[in-house]
């Protein structure tokens, strides 16, 4: 009776099912419409917002957002369409007749100030005292349309309690609106399913599962939905605080290692426009803040790629000369919301998950031994932060398994946003500081560690070094710059195979213990993956256990977050499909702009082989401070 | 199941169980649309949609899959004539459902039967069974080679707003009774996405008779622009509340001396989302022209207090909105608030004024018509009684 | 909930699905039996169905609440409901609620301590020619005086 398409989010929840001609230009492919008097053509299909915003005319929204589907919830955006007795909600009307619109008529005036008063009157709290303030949808929509009155009254006491729960997500249900689309972020965008709407009336409210703390239903802490909420009902758990004492305290030794997202992406929160990425002004920015030493993410991205790479050497190894049985593909772990996915939606496929841990976390266990031994410092005494572009990264750094330095691993994860803020309390103004380098030991890292923050990036600086290492030729002879573009992209699913040919080169001596030579592979077609978004994760899971194509690959990078963490939630607000783009250039022009592109060719890492993880990739050492193990968490909330 | 002693000119007309259904099959289906074009027949909901433009848009629709969904789900208050018309008239509607999978090629006709009668679910399977068994519905029905349909009974749960039809489809795939946006229409994207016609109980007994009698006959009855009769649902200060078939055209006051009401101060035509009506103006007549309603006719004598039943409509309302949208999530809360304030004489003129506003932004910007209807009470009654309500000095009758 | 109740809700929820089929408009169908069998629909049973129907656990919660009739929490072996919407109202439906409350000792909203009764209030339905109404399980009384409603209530186990 309904195929499977139809079982998930509710049908008022998803696109409009209407479908638009492939070429505007065919007959009938567009329609002419007028909007405010005036003519235009747009194609058959189109929303009002849409044919709107195409002619120049803004119209108010509020739960309308470009990563998801018609709502129609809010009616902010109604507009007059003749011939109707009511207003039209325009982000949910696709246009297929010859419509006449009107978008400013005293009608619509009175109602959309009318229903934003209704919103104020039920939103809690003040906006001086919002982390949202200066960026709250709900209050731009005040000042644009002069509701500046309560003309229904103002709550004066908080209806709900704050679900301070998680490590990654605080719910503050007395500024919801109500505009759902954290639910359909979470339900249709991720498929993760942990947000609703419950009850009904007056008494609707977004709610996890019979209302249970967050930190007890199947959240992966991705973030997404803080991303999206329009007010300050989400937020980031925010650890500035005691970072900020942790620096004030003289006995303190406080590291910041920083991501390549929020290094592209900071830029937005200071006014400038997507696109720029500002890695070395940060890294003046911090030191002058007071972090003691600044690090590069990148230098662990560079060792999780021997560490990973090893892994699926050895997994290959196994599987096709040993002819044991060893989970394939391997499956990445780098990203801690797909982690959690994969431990609650498909436990038994735990063993695919790379031990390796992320690269936040291998620094973490790097700073507290390593690091800390040679700069002659307790590790006690030092307080490791990681800037990333991620809500997950708290839970991570919080699982009980990432101690293994024996100290926390990493403290806090502090989040592109947060940081921001952090640079403004201290007076600094990122975009006009000095350019200032990396601390050492962890100096310069690799363009391919840059990289890991745009979706098929890990892949992508993984076939860089394991096409050198198994053909021995430059990675440059086959891509060009060696820019792996069929890596690249937004689509939600890409599946490339790279047939490695006939001729190899020798085995590095980094690995040689573990694999004689390459000669097994001859023949050999890498089939590998790449999703982001768990929604598409989702996808390439139900197809691996149904045994199809996906089952076949051998290496498979999931990011949790659409676009990678360049989209992460933790990202600065608003994030769209366009800022992500911009983004991703920013990361992927940075990695050209270096002369190291390769892990390999990172000097910093080969040391460390050299000098501490004395016994390789994948050796004893590195299994105790660089690996990890999962738990099968299963669907079932207690 | 037991049939009273009714007698009207159109719905409780004479009607023997299985006739038009055996009629149908001979007929072409374009001329049965006729029929109903013919008929002028709008939907007897309370939005008085054409029926045969429903019809014919859902039985032009290219799909295999359509369904015929019969709107059960009579939950406005002072509404029972479904009820009825499903304990005494299965016929009519059945037949009526089962003509419609005939015009419009459907093979599933769903009846939504709201939870509140849960008490006749059985009586009414029974009966389908018998009709299964004389053959009126399952395969080659009244032998009409290929011509297969069925009839299927959901129960709601207790939720009002599934009486909205989108509503109600989203109720039955599983989903919260939340309105969809429109359009996309039922006709084409309805139940499972595919073309769906939804109509009231009362619409498909109508329809059984119009294909006996035929669309000139129905004509004749009503008047010009609201053709037929329609049932009311009578109830309150009377002495014969019940349901009563009359032409539409009938004036206010007829009703109420039909019904034996004596002093009467005001009507409520429509239910809680209709409006109330004074006695100034009990000579308008029910029927599109004027008084449209889907037969809800509530009788409140001198001595009711006024204020009191707006306050009842609008904690009906606070209650059973679905919540999803903000008009009337919240405006209905804050139009109740303003009946509480006037009870407590805590008000200023000023405040019920921007409410007064408020309520036609919500009539015009709600997303379905749950919120667009449900200030209609507050307006006609602050309104039609202001008199009563805020110069009484406080003292109102009880 | 014991190891052997799962197991029994489980079948028993397997049952259901092969009875109204595993898809999503199904769901209430299924809800309906259950609640109609234990009152309330258990956290286990919820998460059970979700599992069954592919669905998120969040999701069987948002239609319950939505729905008055549905509930997660256990409520009495019976449960009375008594009109309040207008006519029902206008015609005595106070008293009624009154005596009731007085014979059973608890307020509208609550259980009786024995399980026999939950009192709730109910909007329209459907009898107001015949107000005020009551609804006990599925089964409406019109017309009902306070005498007459202590009458039935006195009748139900």
């Amino acid at each position: 009776m309904e195929n499977k398409e139809n079982r998930r989010a509710p049908v008022s929840q998803k696109p409009l099912v209407i479908e638009k001609p492939k070429d505007p230009s065919y007959i009938g492919g567009t329609i002419s419409i007028e909007i405010n008097e005036k003519k235009v053509t747009v194609p058959l299909g189109t929303t009002i917002l849409e044919a709107c915003k195409m002619n120049g005319i803004s119209v108010p929204t509020l739960c309308h957002h470009e990563d998801l589907c018609v709502a129609g919830v809010c009616r902010v955006c109604v507009v007059e369409v003749e011939g109707m007795r009511t207003l039209q909600a325009s982000c949910a009307y696709p246009i297929t007749a010859p419509i006449k619109i009107k978008t400013s008529t005293p009608t619509v005036r009175k109602a959309r100030r009318n229903i934003i008063d209704l919103m104020l009157s039920e939103h809690y709290g003040e906006c001086y005292s919002c982390f949202r303030n200066g960026k709250c949808e709900l209050q731009n929509l005040a000042k644009e349309y002069g509701v500046d009155n309560y003309n229904f009254g103002h709550v004066e006491a908080p209806r709900y309690e704050v679900d301070e729960s998680s490590y990654s997500v605080i719910r503050d249900m007395s500024k919801c609106v109500l505009c759902k689309r954290c639910v359909r972020t979470c339900i249709d965008l991720q498929e993760v399913g942990v947000l609703e709407a419950v009850e009904r009336g007056h008494n609707t409210r977004i709610s996890t599962f019979l209302d249970k703390p967050l930190l007890d239903v199947i959240c992966i802490n991705c973030g997404q939905c803080i991303n999206r909420c329009p007010t300050g009902a989400l937020r980031a758990n925010d650890p500035s605080d005691e970072i900020w004492a942790a620096i004030d305290d003289p006995k303190k030794h406080v590291v910041i290692q920083t991501a390549p997202s929020p290094r592209a992406a900071i830029c937005e929160e200071f006014g400038m426009e997507a696109g720029h990425s500002l890695t070395k002004e940060l890294n003046t920015a911090l030191h002058r803040i007071g972090f003691d030493k600044v690090f590069d993410t990148n230098t662990t991205a560079d060792l999780t790629i021997f560490e990973e790479g090893t892994e699926l050497v050895l997994r290959l190894y196994k599987a096709l000369v040993q002819k044991e049985p060893v989970a394939l593909p391997q499956f990445t772990s780098c990203s801690p919301g797909w982690v959690k996915f994969l431990e609650h939606y498909y436990p038994e496929y735990i063993d695919n998950l790379s031990t390796a841990k992320s690269p936040q976390q291998m620094f973490g266990a790097l700073i507290k031994t390593f690091y800390a031994e040679k700069a002659g410092i307790k590790p006690e005494d030092i307080v490791s932060v990681a800037v990333m572009p991620c809500s997950a990264k708290k839970f991570e750094c919080n699982r009980p398994e990432m101690n293994d330095s024996g100290y926390k691993d990493v403290d806090y994860g502090l989040t592109t946003r947060e940081l921001a803020r952090m640079i403004k309390e201290a007076g600094i103004n990122l975009p006009e500081m000095p350019k200032g380098d990396f601390d050492s030991p962890f100096g310069e890292a690799s363009g391919a560690g840059l990289i890991f923050g745009a979706t098929g990036g890990v892949m992508e600086a993984a076939i860089r070094s394991i096409y050198e290492f198994v053909t021995g030729n430059k990675t440059e002879d086959a891509f060009a710059n060696a820019n792996i573009l069929p890596l690249r992209g937004f689509d939600g699913i890409k599946y490339v195979e790279l047939p490695l040919g006939e001729k190899f080169g020798p085995v590095p001596d980094v690995i040689k213990h573990l694999v004689p030579n390459w000669d097994w592979l001859k023949g050999v077609t890498l089939k590998v993956a790449i999703a982001h978004g768990t929604a598409n994760a989702k996808k390439i899971m139900d197809d691996i256990k149904a045994g199809g194509k996906f089952s076949e690959c051998h290496f498979i990078e999931f990011m949790a977050c659409p676009g990678g963490c360049l989209g992460g939630g933790g990202q600065p607000i608003p994030t769209t499909p366009e800022i992500r783009m911009k983004r991703a250039q920013a990361i992927y022009a940075e990695d050209e702009s270096l002369e190291m592109r390769k892990s390999h060719d990172n000097p910093n890492v080969v040391r460390l082989y050299e000098e501490f993880l004395t016994d390789g990739p994948c050796g004893h050492i590195s299994h105790k401070l660089l690996h990890t193990h999962y738990i099968k968490r299963g669907r079932y909330i207690a | 199941m037991e049939k009273k002693n009714r007698s009207g000119a159109v719905i409780f007309s004479p009607y023997v169980k299985g006739e038009a259904v055996k009629k149908v099959v001979s007929m072409k289906r374009e001329d049965v649309l006729f029929d109903l074009r013919e008929s002028k027949l709008k939907g007897r909901g309370g939005a008085g949609f054409p029926t045969a433009t429903k019809w014919t848009l859902v039985a032009a629709a290219a799909s295999t899959e359509k369904y015929i969904v019969c709107n059960a789900d009579e939950g406005e208050p002072g509404t029972f004539k479904d009820r009825v018309l499903l304990l005494e008239y299965p016929e009519l509607v059945f037949d009526g459902m089962v003509i419609a999978g005939y015009v419009i090629g459907a093979k599933l006709g769903i009846v939504y039967l709201r939870g509140e009668y849960e008490y006749m679910l059985k009586s009414l399977e029974d009966y389908l069974e018998t009709m299964r068994k004389e053959n009126l519905l399952g395969k080659d029905i009244a032998g009409k080679t290929g011509f297969d349909f069925d009839i299927i009974i959901r129960l709601g749960s207790g939720a009002y707003v599934c009486g909205e039809e989108t509503a109600l489809i989203e109720s039955l795939e599983g989903n919260r009774g939340e309105a969809r946006n429109r359009p996309p229409y039922p006709v084409n994207t309805g139940f499972m996405g595919k073309p769906t016609t939804v109509n009231n109980v009362e619409t498909f007994a109508a329809v059984s008779h119009i294909v006996i009698k035929g669309g000139a006959w129905y004509c004749n009855h009503g008047t010009d622009k609201s053709t037929g009769s329609k049932l009311f649902s009578v109830s309150g200060d009377c002495e014969k509340p019940g349901v009563y078939e009359l032409p539409w055209g009938t004036k206010i006051s007829e009703l109420l001396e039909l019904v034996g009401a004596k002093n009467t101060k005001a009507v409520q035509v429509g239910g809680a989302s209709g409006f109330c009506i004074p006695k100034t103006q009990f000579d308008r007549a029910l029927g599109y022209e004027d008084a449209a309603t889907g037969g809800s006719i509530m009788i409140f004598n001198e001595s009711r207090n006024m204020l009191h039943v707006l306050k009842n409509f609008m904690e009906f309302f606070v209650e059973e909105s679905c919540g999803q949208c903000t008009p009337c999530r919240i405006g209905n809360t804050k139009l109740l608030e303003g009946v509480e304030m006037i009870e407590k004489s805590e008000f200023t003129f000023g405040y019920i004024n921007k409410l007064k506003e408020l309520g036609k932004t919500m009539q015009v910007a709600s997303k379905c018509g749950l919120g667009q209807s449900s200030p209609n009470s507050f307006i006609s009654i602050l309104e039609n009684f202001k008199e009563e309500i805020f110069n009484s000095g406080g003292s109102h009758g009880k | 909930m014991l190891l052997l109740e799962k197991n029994a809700m489980t079948e028993e929820i397997e049952l259901l699905v092969k009875k109204h089929g595993n898809s999503r408009s199904a769901l209430l169908p299924i809800l309906q039996d259950i609640q109609r069998k234990h009152k309330y629909i258990p956290d286990f049973a919820q998460q059970e169905i979700a599992r069954l129907l592919d669905i998120h656990p969040v999701e069987i919660y948002s239609v319950i609440s939505f729905y008055a009739f549905l509930n997660t929490h256990p409520k009495g072996r019976n449960i009375v409901r008594l009109c309040q919407t207008i006519t029902c109202d206008l015609a005595g439906k106070e008293n009624v609620a009154k005596a009731i409350e007085r014979e059973l000792g608890i307020k509208f909203g609550e259980t009786t301590k024995d399980n026999r009764i939950t009192l709730e209030y109910v909007n329209c339905l459907g009898m107001c020619d015949q107000g005020p109404a009551l609804l006990v399980n599925e089964r409406v009384y019109p017309k009902v005086s306070p005498e007459k409603a202590i009458q039935i209530l006195n009748e139900i186990k």
